[in-house]
Parts: structure tokens; C-alpha cells; sequence
């Protein structure tokens, strides 16, 4: 349409012309044409923008039973209490995916459909705008006196009328309009047009938003993340073996991690103490001792909440912490049977901590389960349990077991749970550090020797990571041009009035919304003489004034 | 780092401070509104054309700018002086809980949004602080009611049930990106909240305009006779959106980037951060809505406003109804 150079097709409704989205028609169905047009028809209606709208709802819609119920990804141990609380419900739930909401197959069709739309709008947008960043401003509609600014300029008597368009041009040219002159001896007129980062914006934004999926897509292929639980005076090695937990992406092949290795050697953590808040966490910190590569000296660095480790690509961020009583149990003959540093897991905001020991050498087998409570309390109501997280008093009320743990019964066991049903009840005790139990029936005694802390880690890598970034710092940009900036026409006319007056007419149109060109149009007008008729400008109030 | 006890105390004397004079506003807006002369709703096309009609209530501006100043200005338009009593009220509320929120900051020496009562009190600041700001550039004095309301409302929840002493912050929050993800949102909610004001307003104006268009008249007649034209409303409403929507996905983009610097990925899923896509999908709605044949006006307002209950309930609802990784001491 920006090729057609004859001015008398160019009518008011010019404006139609200046956004490059294709005409909505609501065509209805087709009707006999084949195969070929159904397609064609397909492709139209889901590349249209009400396609796209009704697509964004959706999306938006799909998204809120993945907020409302948990989800496996974040938080699988609710999922399971939901399916045990509510087997029916949760079957149902479970079997349209509404737990993995983010991974289902629906949900990803709803963004692919939304994409594949976008990318059929897009693209033959860019090439149109390309197109017409090329071509020349549109010529000048016949009637300027019809558009929505308009005004009618004197300019300084016995102004040529080629000096009033090249006046107009240059003035143009300087701020920074496209401008195309056409004169044939008597009369001419100057097209400009300015704004073009408006619709460059909006395709850069579109384009963002399909790299951003790339880069989501990417990283989750070839990324992985792991948790390991880590006590102080322990190391950890980065490999797979380690991780208490493993998810690699489906590209991720383990000799991409990066053979580093550190040492947890202190954990701090610091709460508030009395008011509202009593009990809050105000820092965690992390000392370790850090061997970037096989060989290479151990260096002491720190990680806390928001500042990761970072090693070869791969980023270890602090992501929890809790006790870990160190306890000694010897036999009925006082031969050590288990002496270790145990995670106990924190139940609550005050680090009451449940966990097990289990001691296997021995003949019966022994097992301990209970509590570390790192300021003890005890009530009839909540029983043992801790009143604040800081070890200010920490002590373990355990009870002993005897007889057979099961571990060779080739069924997996969590380290964090015993299974007693071979097993019988010796006693329940109290210990706080350095005292010992003697196990009733003299199966030998349990000492608890102290606590020492532990962290958990998250150790990730994204590669896809600094795309997204980039995707999405070229989104906000192009998104805000298409926001703000304005695409406006301006031309001027000099032809020749009636009784061989020069008439001089400047006008311009703005399609983009509730944006004017009258600031510009009066510029412009003054730049070339006097302003001799009244603003026709569309009626506005106070309040719109910019 | 300890709590200037002294301060946080005189922060929240300013805040009931700010809370007075808004009552004022608001009481003032309100009576400016009633007694407001409503302009005439028949159509212009309708009416005899006459030079005041047709503007409507704009024109009752227009005149009076002509008018105050002059000889005998002795008699103001009805309700302008409750206007300008409201106006210059909110204006001195505003700068009262500015300084409320200020030494707030001072007495924790951090950025005062690290939990509900904290982020309320701020974003009420930012939305006073937004509408008199806009009403530097033209007569919102119609608005101010539609304002002011809310403000008090959230300053209420601020100082009752949200209310929470000063305190430092959980290590979660320990990071620069507090001040720039966190303001941004609040922004972004400040404008958010007086676009769906405006937005609301805009359905009134339209239906109203709709029935008179065929000879009938609308149940709220009396409000939509003192508010502009639905077609201003309505721009406003747009710019408002189209001018936060960019911010918006900056502070969802910041909050991402922080995300990644705390958690190890920059999107989870986290309940957050889904209430924060899907208000961000339904304002994205909103803008293609407005070009999209068929949804613009009525219905493009209406995803306008289910993108602002989607904020509201990021806000409020997943705080406190759901548990997530933004779940923090205090509320």
C-alpha cells in the first residue's frame, strides 16, 4: 500500500494504513475450497489477534490450579499428602495433570498454539514494516483540510514555492523525520513520517518473547540442579553420587559437571530475639573451604542467602540448614557400634528436628528415633518440642530399638525413618550433651557428645540463563517503544490558490492512540510563515493537555 | 543493627497523621462530587447544539479558569471549594505518610517494604503520591473520592491487622534487588489501581452514554453526569496502563533475575511468581484487547479489571491464603 505513489488513492482514512497487522475480517467459515483453503483458513484464524487473545486467556487460566493445588516441581511431599488425604479427588487431579500443571501436555499446548500464533503474525509483520521503513512516506491525501490537524500557513512574502518545501524538508530532516519532496514546477508537496520504533518495538518485543522460550527451553535441557545436605567438618564433591537429590535436564550429560569439591567448616545463623518477631532469621552464613579444581589449593570463601558460590558455571546457593546431634552408641560389650554427626530434619519454625540412627554391627541390631530440640521444652500438649531455633539449650529425647532394622531385606530405606515392625521398644530418654543412657536390659549405651550444624545446597547451572536475559531486557525495550513511542504523517502542500496566491497547507495524522501532532504541526507551520487560519484540532479538553 | 524504637513510634504517629488529613479528602471530595454540577447527558447530536453543552462538565472548567481571578470571583462553581479542600488535603497527607514511610526506613535502616504492613503502607504512599502527582497536569478533582478511598482502606489494614513492629529482615530479603523488584511492583500497583478506578469510572460513563444513545436513562445517571466523556475515561485509563505495563514486566523481570540469585532459577512457578504471570497475561490481554475489532470499550475495561483483581490477589490472597517460597516472618 506505501508503493502506490498516486495521491488521488490516498482518501481521510490514510490512518488505516499505517499499522502493518493484517485487516481483521471475520470471514466466517469458508466455504468449497478444498483442502488447501481449509488450511489456509486455519492458518489465518490462528494467526489473528483474537485467536491470540482468546490463547492468552487461556494461558492465564491454565496457570491458576498450578498456584491453587501443589505442584510435584516445587513441592512433591504435599502432593503425595493430597493423594493419601484425598485418594478420589486426587486421582481425578492427578490424572488431568493438575499437579504437574506447568509440564502438562494442555498447558504446553496452549503457550505452543500462543507462540505459533505470535510467530505466523509476526513475521510477515516484520517484513512488511521492513518494507516500509524502505518505501517513502506516504504521499499526501488530497483534502489535508480533512485530517485532523490542519493549518493554513502565509508564508514571508515572495517565498518561492520551491523555497517553502525546501524550508519544510530541512526543518523535517533536522528532526529527524523520513522525508520525500515531489514539485512539478507549480505546485509540490513534502511527505514525512516519524515513529517507526513503534512498530520496530512491538516486533522486537514479540521476537523477545519467542527467544525467551528458546532460552527457557534450552536451559532446562542442558541444565541440572541438585540438593545435598552438608554438615560442618563434611565435604562435598561434585558428582552425582553425591546429591541427596539429581535432576538433570534431558540433554545433560554428567561430565559437564565440573569436578570442584568444598568443605562446610562453620554455619551461622543469627534470630531475632523477643518482640513480634521473636525467633525470625536475620543471617545465615556458610564458611567453606572451596577446591575449584582437582590440585588446586583450597581457598575460604562464604555463602549466604542471596550471594552464591559460583564455580566454572555452576552456581551453590545456601538453601537451608538444621542439628545434627553427634552421638556414640557402644554395644552390651562397649565396642563402638556407631559414632557419627546425624541430619536431623527441622519440623517447625524453631528447629524441633526429628531423625534416626540406625547401628547394624551389632547382634541385636539397635535403633534410635526422636527429637534434637535446640532450646528444650517439654509440655503435655505439644510434648517435646523446641521454643526458639538458636541452640541455647539443646538436648534429644530419643527412643531405642533392638532387634532387626530390615536393611537386608533389599526393599530401599530413607535414611530418615525407622521401620520397627522387627523391632522392640527398649525405653525412651532424655540426653543433653555429654550424658550418656545405659539401654535398659543392657544392650549397651548411648551418649549424645554434641551437635554440630548442617547447610543444604542447591547446586544448579542454566546455560540458557544469560539468553533470557538478554531476551528479556530486548522485551521490556522494544515494549516500552511500543508503548510510548508515537507513529505520526506530517505533509505540506503549496499549490495555487485562486487569484494565483500561493496557498501553503501543513497537516498531520497520528494513528497511534490518543496521541497528538499538533505540537508538531504548529512548529512546523510557524517555521514556514504565519499561521493565517484557526486550529481545526478535534475538541479537547483541559485535562488532555501534554 | 538494632531498631530505632523512637522513630518507628514517630513514623506511626505521621501515619495516623496521614490518615486524618485523608479523611478530610475524602469527606471533601465526596461533598465537592455531590455538589459538582453534573453536565448534560443528552447527546450532543440530540441537543440544540450550544457551546457549553457539548463540552460538559469541562466546559464548567474551562469557564471557571476564566472566571477565578477575575473582578468578582466571589462565587465559585458548586463544590469547587470542597475540591480544592480535598485536593490540598491529600497533599498534605500524602506528604505526611511520605515522611511516615521515611523514618520508618531510617528506623530499620532498609528499604521500608519488607513485609505486609511495610509494603502497604509504601504502596498507599505511591498511590497518593501518583494521583497528585497526575493532578498537577490536569483537574482530577472528580477522581480524588475514587482515590482517597482506597488510600484510607489500606492504610487501615496497614495499622491493624497487618500491623507489624519494626524489625530487621529474614537473609531471604537481604538483597538490593528489595528496593528495585519491590518498588517496581509497588508502582506498577499504585498505577494499577488508579487505572482501574479510572476503568471502573469508564463503564459507568459508557453505559450511562449507551442508554441515552437510544433515549433511555442509567441507574447511576447521577454519577456518570459529574465524570468526563467515556471516550476520555477511557484514554486515560490506556495511557495509564500502556505507561505501567513496560514497569510491570521490568519488576517481573527483576524479581526473576533475584530469583536466580537466591533459589538457582529465575522461574519456578512459585505461587508469586504465577499470580505475577497471570496478571501479566490478562494486562497483556488488555492491551491487545483495545486493538483487537469487537473488544474494544466494555470489554477490553472488564479484562482491565480482572488484570487488577489478579494483582490484588497476588498481593493479598497468595500472602496469606497460599504458602510459597514468598512466604516470610511476619507477613
Amino acid at each position: 500500500m506505501t508503493e502506490v505513489r498516486d495521491s488521488s488513492s490516498h482518501t481521510v482514512d490514510a490512518p488505516q494504513s499505517f499499522s502493518t497487522a493484517p485487516a481483521e475480517t471475520d470471514a466466517g467459515a469458508p466455504v468449497g475450497i478444498g483442502l488447501v483453503g481449509w488450511l489456509r483458513w486455519a492458518w489465518r484464524t490462528l494467526t489473528s489477534m483474537r485467536t491470540a487473545l482468546i490463547l492468552l486467556f487461556l494461558l492465564a487460566l491454565a496457570s491458576v490450579p498450578g498456584s491453587l493445588l501443589p505442584q510435584r516441581g516445587t513441592n512433591p511431599i504435599r502432593v503425595t499428602d493430597y493423594l493419601a488425604n484425598d485418594p478420589v479427588k486426587g486421582r481425578i487431579f492427578d490424572r488431568l495433570g493438575l499437579f504437574d500443571v506447568f509440564s502438562a501436555p494442555w498447558f504446553a499446548a496452549i503457550y505452543l498454539l500462543l507462540f505459533i500464533s505470535l510467530a505466523g503474525c509476526v513475521l510477515p509483520r516484520s517484513l512488511q514494516h521492513w518494507r516500509t521503513v524502505r518505501s517513502r512516506p506516504p504521499a499526501a491525501p488530497r483534502n489535508l483540510h480533512r485530517l485532523p490537524e490542519h493549518r493554513r500557513v502565509a508564508p514571508a512574502a515572495g517565498t518561492a514555492p520551491q523555497q517553502t518545501l525546501d524550508t519544510a524538508a530541512a526543518w523535517l530532516r533536522r528532526a529527524r523525520w523520513r522525508v520525500d519532496t515531489t514539485y512539478d514546477g507549480t505546485s509540490g508537496t513534502v511527505a514525512a513520517e516519524k515513529g517507526y520504533a513503534r512498530e520496530t518495538g512491538n516486533l522486537v518485543f514479540h521476537v523477545a518473547l519467542l527467544c525467551l522460550l528458546g532460552a527457557v527451553a534450552y536451559g532446562s535441557l542442558c541444565g541440572f540442579k541438585g540438593t545435598v545436605i552438608v554438615r560442618e567438618g563434611s565435604s562435598f564433591a561434585d558428582t552425582r553420587a553425591q546429591f541427596d537429590s539429581f535432576n538433570p535436564g534431558k540433554a545433560f550429560r554428567d561430565t559437564s559437571l565440573p569436578p570442584f569439591a568444598f568443605t562446610l567448616t562453620k554455619f551461622t545463623a543469627d534470630y531475632q530475639r523477643g518482640g513480634q518477631q521473636n525467633g525470625a532469621a536475620r543471617e545465615f552464613s556458610a564458611d567453606v573451604k572451596v577446591v575449584r579444581e582437582p590440585g588446586s589449593p583450597a581457598t575460604a570463601e562464604n555463602i549466604q542467602v542471596n550471594e552464591p558460590l559460583v564455580v566454572n558455571g555452576v552456581k551453590v546457593f545456601l538453601v537451608g540448614h538444621g542439628y545434627a546431634p553427634t552421638l556414640t552408641v557402644k554395644d552390651a560389650q562397649g565396642q563402638v557400634v556407631f559414632h557419627d554427626s546425624v541430619v536431623f530434619l527441622p519440623q517447625d519454625g524453631d528447629f524441633t528436628s526429628t531423625g534416626v540412627v540406625k547401628a547394624p554391627d551389632t547382634v541385636p541390631q539397635l535403633g534410635l528415633q526422636g527429637f534434637f530440640l535446640p532450646t528444650a521444652a517439654v509440655d503435655t500438649v505439644l510434648g517435646p518440642h523446641s521454643t526458639f531455633p538458636a541452640a541455647d539449650d539443646p538436648a534429644v529425647f530419643l527412643s531405642a530399638w533392638s532387634g532387626d532394622l530390615g536393611l537386608d531385606s533389599g526393599k530401599p530405606q530413607s535414611v530418615y525413618a525407622l521401620d520397627t515392625t522387627h523391632m522392640t521398644k527398649l525405653g525412651i530418654e532424655a540426653l543433653r550433651p555429654g550424658e550418656s543412657w545405659a539401654l535398659p536390659g543392657g544392650h549397651g549405651t548411648v551418649t549424645l557428645d554434641g551437635y554440630v550444624q548442617w547447610a543444604s545446597f542447591t547446586v544448579a547451572s542454566d546455560p540458557g540463563t544469560d539468553l533470557a536475559l538478554v531476551a528479556a531486557v530486548a522485551a521490556i525495550t522494544g515494549l516500552a517503544l511500543s508503548l510510548l513511542v508515537r507513529r505520526r504523517r506530517v505533509w505540506v502542500r503549496v499549490s495555487s490558490g485562486p487569484q494565483g496566491v500561493t496557498v501553503v497547507e501543513v497537516a498531520g495524522l497520528t494513528r497511534s492512540e490518543h496521541a497528538s501532532v499538533a505540537e508538531e504541526v504548529d512548529a512546523l507551520a510557524s517555521a514556514l510563515g504565519t499561521t493565517s487560519n484557526t486550529r481545526t484540532t478535534a475538541p479537547q479538553g483541559p485535562e488532555e493537555n501534554r | 543493627m538494632t531498631v530505632n524504637e523512637t522513630l518507628a513510634t514517630y513514623s506511626n504517629y505521621l501515619v495516623y497523621g496521614a490518615m486524618a488529613a485523608y479523611s478530610i479528602a475524602m469527606f471533601a471530595f465526596a461533598v465537592s462530587f455531590a455538589a459538582m454540577r453534573g453536565r448534560d447527558l443528552v447527546p450532543a447530536s440530540a441537543a440544540p447544539a450550544t457551546t457549553d453543552a457539548d463540552n460538559g462538565s469541562l466546559a464548567v472548567v474551562t469557564k471557571v479558569a476564566t472566571t477565578v481571578g477575575g473582578p468578582d470571583d466571589g462565587a465559585l462553581p458548586p463544590g469547587r471549594r470542597a475540591g480544592n479542600i480535598g485536593m490540598s488535603t491529600t497533599w498534605l497527607g500524602t506528604i505526611l505518610l511520605g515522611a511516615a514511610v521515611l523514618l520508618r526506613g531510617l528506623s530499620v535502616q532498609r528499604a521500608p517494604w519488607g513485609n505486609m504492613c511495610e509494603f502497604s503502607m509504601t504502596s498507599a504512599f505511591a498511590i497518593a503520591l501518583t494521583f497528585c502527582l497526575m493532578s498537577l497536569k490536569r483537574d482530577l478533582r472528580w477522581l480524588g473520592v475514587f482515590v482517597v478511598t482506597p488510600v484510607l482502606l489500606i492504610l487501615g489494614a496497614a495499622m491493624t491487622f497487618l500491623y507489624t513492629e519494626a524489625a530487621q529482615l529474614v537473609p531471604a530479603l537481604k538483597s538490593y534487588w528489595l528496593v528495585i523488584h519491590v518498588s517496581a511492583a509497588m508502582i506498577c500497583g499504585a498505577a494499577f489501581c488508579i487505572g482501574a478506578m479510572v476503568t471502573l469510572l469508564f463503564l459507568v460513563a459508557d453505559a450511562s452514554e449507551r442508554r441515552h444513545a437510544v433515549g433511555g436513562t442509567y441507574r447511576l445517571d447521577w454519577l456518570a453526569a459529574r465524570l468526563p466523556e467515556s471516550a476520555r475515561l477511557d484514554a486515560m485509563a490506556y495511557r495509564i496502563h500502556a505507561f505501567m505495563f513496560p514497569l510491570w514486566t521490568f519488576a517481573i523481570v527483576a524479581g526473576a533475575i533475584w530469583a536466580e540469585n537466591a533459589w538457582g532459577r529465575y522461574w519456578g512457578w512459585d505461587p508469586k511468581e504465577t499470580w505475577a504471570f497471570i496478571t501479566w497475561v490478562a494486562y497483556a490481554a488488555y492491551l491487545h484487547a483495545r486493538a483487537t475489532v469487537g473488544w474494544k470499550g466494555r470489554k477490553a475495561a472488564a479484562i482491565a479489571l480482572v488484570a487488577f483483581g489478579c494483582f490484588v490477589f497476588n498481593y493479598v490472597g497468595v500472602n496469606i491464603f497460599i504458602t510459597g517460597l514468598h512466604s516470610y516472618a511476619g507477613v
